[in-house]
């Protein structure tokens, strides 16, 4: 025996041999204590709080909505005025959009999609933890304003002249305007991500058309993000400098175009609507394999529908703006466009139908939550065929038809997965089950309280009912229908409110979830809950679509990285074959540093111009420190490559 | 009288009941299209829950290929029944576009152009001596049996004219001229109110249509074109003399009289209309004093000052007021 193998081992060395995962652990983990909390990088903490501060802005904007309700139960109330109302209206829809459903979804991806693909975090970790600091900076700011007086009034689309310097004084829209700033940033962050650990993080073996709906889902979602926000974030700044510096971009008196406007915002706020829609296309055909016991049907026709989708969505803008007197052969090329989406839908409705015929459903709450998915968004889509029709959008464009309409499909089409993903995933994300009678009823409230607050809508708007309106006229015979949608939406808020009560007690106190509680088909599932700081101690590698449910027990593991430092292994794009090894950067306080100098620049621009070049100043010193070259690792001389 | 009408399916003029045809067609076919697939959903569902109560949970691997075939061959199917559908459901789409564009050839069309201004409707009926243009605000006369021509647009915000039980929307939007073409058949009073969002009172921009007999509305519409009728007595000469010395002049035309102001509503023949601050009020010599007093209370951010009167003052402004029919 030589002297080497007679000495003791150090402990760090005996747990390696003993749980060869507590030297990925100590890689992995977030240094501890507070400041390790700000600089913490790992996908599942940024994922996590996305969805977490995407519920809080979405209660907060429920209870706008309540108060709405509260005002336009009877006829000529007066719990709220106009002005105030208006702001209400405007932080409702900005809030809604900007700061709950973009993301929460993409909250969701920021979580899954390392876990769906098999690698241990996002490719640019530390630009995700910047996104969600910049996300949130800009999401209390619209919420300080509200609460300062200072809410955005001009509606969550911002037409100009209203929102332009002469009608829409003080700082209320610059407050909009830079928000949307922020949150456009933050989307575009998370959309770089989730591409490129989709298309080079895979799991060896998960080629594309092995690759898990959910990931095309946020994939698809993520291109989109990538084309449509460079529109808002220019014309949000177009405002802002119109406001600021008066520029004239849409002012007609200086040859500016007030059109010009609603173009550059619908170019981005139709494709934002499908940018929500999508993922939760992907939620639900995570949800029905693993609740229906089936494998879906036509897998690349279903990828083909959300990629064709994606396309249309961007050539159907001009529905928002029938009314404004465009040229007849153009809009009904904009009809054509319109209808034609319905197209892909219409055909993933049916392979989903097609699933379910040959499944064996297990009637859990995810898959009742889908079910009044397909069944409100039915309704939805059929009004949205509708509303694609300029003889009839001249009617109910901008009515409370339209509400209905775009409640259907943003809540019916998209919160409803949403909420079913939520108690899909939340044992694994916490180990936890959530509560399954809780379930039922919140998913039983929910549905008889949207129908009753969103159904009577589209009679209101034929009847004549503008949206945005703050009272209205006993006379007008609107009374009767909207005290009706008003109990729906106490009915439906006390459902969203059981399933909040049923994620604080059940995270603490639910039944111990194991690691595949569903019996479930994806690779997430293959893994503890929670998982690890480093998701598989193990890479996985994939042979087909439903890894967990065909891997055989000698499923060949991804064995040569490093476990001292944060590896992950790069593959190729269509077929995932194993590339190379590369290191992720390690925590750091740097994103946060350079959300909170990007917010020194976005919120003081309003006040100042020289905020840009102080901001300006700031933030790239936040980016010397944050790609700051790292000192080599002590080990690295010694290491020899496993 | 009957509370005007205001509604997509109770068109009360040729547009109207066009679109309510197409709505008629696009509402039966979505029904058809709800029942069957919530149908198919509902049998498949149950079907699906019982085999599992009844066979367990199953392999999900162990399906049949040819199963799969079989669900692909109706989805296309179904896809092709979407396809034909839609294009049905274009072709009545374009076919009413086409039918509401129709009137915009008529030549007999008579001409009205619409300003939008927050909160209220600026009318006028051009004519070809410049002093007979016709000026009102909120209440748009027109004949029945003959298409009217509306030149719209704003010279503020964006505002949108919807009349729904005569036709769809059509934005006025500042520096553009937009025009829509409307015709009714049954005389009758119809309602409208302003559907794009134009700020704080947004909601109380209603705006009625009396649709009359073309000799009713030839002799309202010539006396619209005359000045206003001078005050009829003592008290209703001084409160002329109290409107001109006061800052209501600023704002407001009487045409045969000093006022010219341009900002607010046109008063020449403002007795005559039958609703005060864009339909927020009934036109009653009450409300018309309170509206006076405290515009902010009745219309909250209205661009008319509270105006301060000695109370005799006020009752000579009233009794001039009530005198411009």
């Amino acid at each position: 025996m030589t002297p080497a193998a007679e000495r003791e081992l150090t402990p760090a060395e005996l747990a390696e041999l003993t749980d060869p995962g507590a030297e990925l652990a100590r890689t992995w983990t977030r240094p501890a204590g507070f400041l390790g909390w700000l600089r913490d990088i790992d996908h599942k903490a940024i994922g996590r709080r996305y969805i977490v501060t995407a519920f809080v802005f979405f209660g907060l904007g429920g209870v706008l909505a309540l108060i709405m309700r509260l005002q336009l139960a009877r006829p000529d109330a007066t719990l709220v005025g106009p002005d105030l109302y208006n702001q209400i209206f405007t932080t409702h829809g900005s809030t809604m959009m900007f700061l709950f459903a973009v993301p929460v979804m993409q909250g969701f991806g920021v979580y899954l999609v390392p876990l769906l693909v098999g690698t241990r975090n996002v490719a640019f970790p530390r630009l995700n933890a910047y996104g969600y600091w910049v996300y949130l900076i800009g999401a209390v700011f619209l919420w300080v304003g509200l609460l300062t007086n200072t809410g955005p009034d001009a509606g969550w689309f911002m037409y100009v002249p209203l929102a332009g310097p002469e009608y829409g004084t003080g700082k209320r829209v610059d407050v909009w305007a830079q928000m949307v700033t922020f949150t456009e940033l933050s989307a575009l962050a998370v959309a770089i991500n989730l591409i490129v650990t989709s298309l080079k993080l895979r799991a060896p073996g998960m080629a594309l058309h092995r690759m898990p709906m959910f990931v095309w889902a946020s994939l698809i979602t993520s291109v989109m993000v990538v084309f449509a926000m460079p529109a808002v974030m220019l014309a949000s700044s177009q405002l802002a400098s119109d406001r600021l510096v008066a520029t004239h971009f849409f002012n007609a008196a200086e040859g500016g175009d007030p059109l010009l406007w609603q173009h550059l915002f619908w170019y981005f706020a139709h494709p934002e609507v499908y940018i929500i829609f999508i993922p939760a296309l992907g939620f639900v055909s995570s949800i029905i394999p693993a609740f229906a016991r089936t494998q879906l049907v036509g897998y690349p026709v279903m990828v083909l529908a959300m990629v064709s989708t994606a396309f249309i969505g961007f050539g159907v803008w001009v529905h928002h703006m029938f009314a404004t007197g465009l040229p007849q052969l153009g809009q009904s090329f904009f009809t054509a466009a319109s209808l034609l989406i319905a197209i892909p839908t219409g055909i993933q409705m049916f392979l989903w139908l097609a699933a379910l015929w040959r499944g064996r459903i297990r009637l859990a709450t995810p898959m009742l939550y889908v079910l009044a998915f397909f069944f409100t968004f039915l309704i939805g889509g059929l009004t949205g065929v509708m509303v694609a029709s300029v003889p009839l959008d001249l009617q109910v464009h901008d009515t409370f038809f339209v509400v209905a309409h775009l409640h259907y499909v943003l809540i019916g089409g998209a919160v409803f997965p949403l909420i079913g993903a939520v108690y899909y995933w939340f044992p694994k994300i916490t180990g936890r089950m959530l509560d399954e009678r809780a379930g039922v009823l919140s998913c039983a409230l929910v549905f008889v309280g949207f129908q009753l607050t969103f159904f009577p809508m589209h009679q209101l708007g034929l009847d004549g009912m503008p949206r945005r309106i703050f009272t209205y006229d006993e006379a007008t015979g609107w009374g009767p229908l909207n005290l009706l949608a008003t109990i729906g939406a106490g009915v439906l808020g006390l459902g969203i409110l059981v399933t909040l009560i049923n994620v604080w007690v059940s995270r603490r106190r639910g039944a111990i979830a194991g690691s595949d509680p569903w019996l479930a088909d994806g690779l997430e599932w293959t893994t503890s809950s929670p998982p690890p700081p480093y998701n598989y101690r193990e890479l996985p590698t994939v042979r087909d679509r439903y890894p967990a449910w065909t891997s055989p027990p000698d499923q060949p593991v991804v064995h040569g990285l490093g476990r001292r430092r944060p590896e992950i292994l790069i593959t190729g794009i269509i077929d995932a074959e194993p590339d190379h090894r590369s290191e992720l950067p390690t925590a750091t306080l740097a994103p946060i540093a350079a959300a909170l100098a990007t917010g020194v620049t976005f919120i003081g621009s309003i006040f100042t111009p020289w905020a840009v070049p102080i901001g300006g100043a700031l933030v790239t010193v936040a980016l010397i420190v944050w790609f700051w070259p790292r000192r080599p690792h002590r080990d690295e001389m010694f290491e020899v490559s496993p | 009288m009957t509370a005007p009408r205001m509604s997509m399916l109770d068109p009360g003029g040729r547009q109207a009941a066009t679109i309510a045809s197409l709505w008629d067609v696009f509402l039966w076919v979505s029904i058809a299209v709800f029942v069957l697939v919530v149908g198919f959903y509902t049998v498949a569902a149950v079907r699906a829950v019982r085999r599992r109560r009844h066979l367990g949970d199953g392999n999900p691997l162990a399906e049949d290929p040819a199963s799969e075939r079989r669900m692909i061959r109706g989805v296309v199917a179904a896809g092709a029944v979407t396809v034909v559908a839609l294009l049905a459901l274009l072709v009545a789409s374009i076919r009413s576009g086409s039918a509401l564009a129709a009137l915009e050839d008529d030549a007999d069309a008579l001409h009205i152009r619409i300003t939008g201004r927050q909160w209220w409707w600026h009318i006028e009926y051009e004519h070809d001596d410049p002093r007979k243009t016709a000026t009102t605000a909120n209440e748009l006369h027109i004949p029945v049996g003959r298409t009217v021509h509306l030149e719209l647009t704003s010279s503020d915000v964006i505002h949108s004219f919807w009349v729904p039980s005569l036709h769809g929307k059509k934005d006025l939007i500042p520096g553009r001229l937009n025009r829509t073409w409307i015709r009714i058949d049954e005389p009758g009073e119809y309602r409208g109110q302003c559907a794009e969002f134009c700020g704080l009172e947004h909601a109380k921009m209603a705006i009625t249509v009396v649709a009359e007999r073309p000799e009713d509305f030839a002799a309202w519409l010539a006396h619209q074109r005359e000045p206003a009728s001078p005050p009829a007595d003592a008290e209703a000469l001084r409160g002329q003399q109290v409107f001109n010395g006061s800052p209501c002049v600023l704002c407001h035309a009487i045409a045969g009289t000093s006022a010219g102001g341009r900002l607010g509503p046109d008063l020449t023949h403002a007795a005559s209309r039958t609703t005060l601050a864009a339909g927020a009020l009934p036109n009653t010599i009450g409300n018309l004093a309170g509206w006076l007093l405290d515009p902010q209370s009745v219309k909250p951010g209205a661009h008319m000052p509270a105006t301060s009167l000695a109370s005799e003052d006020l009752h000579a402004l009233l009794a001039y007021l009530e005198g411009l029919r």
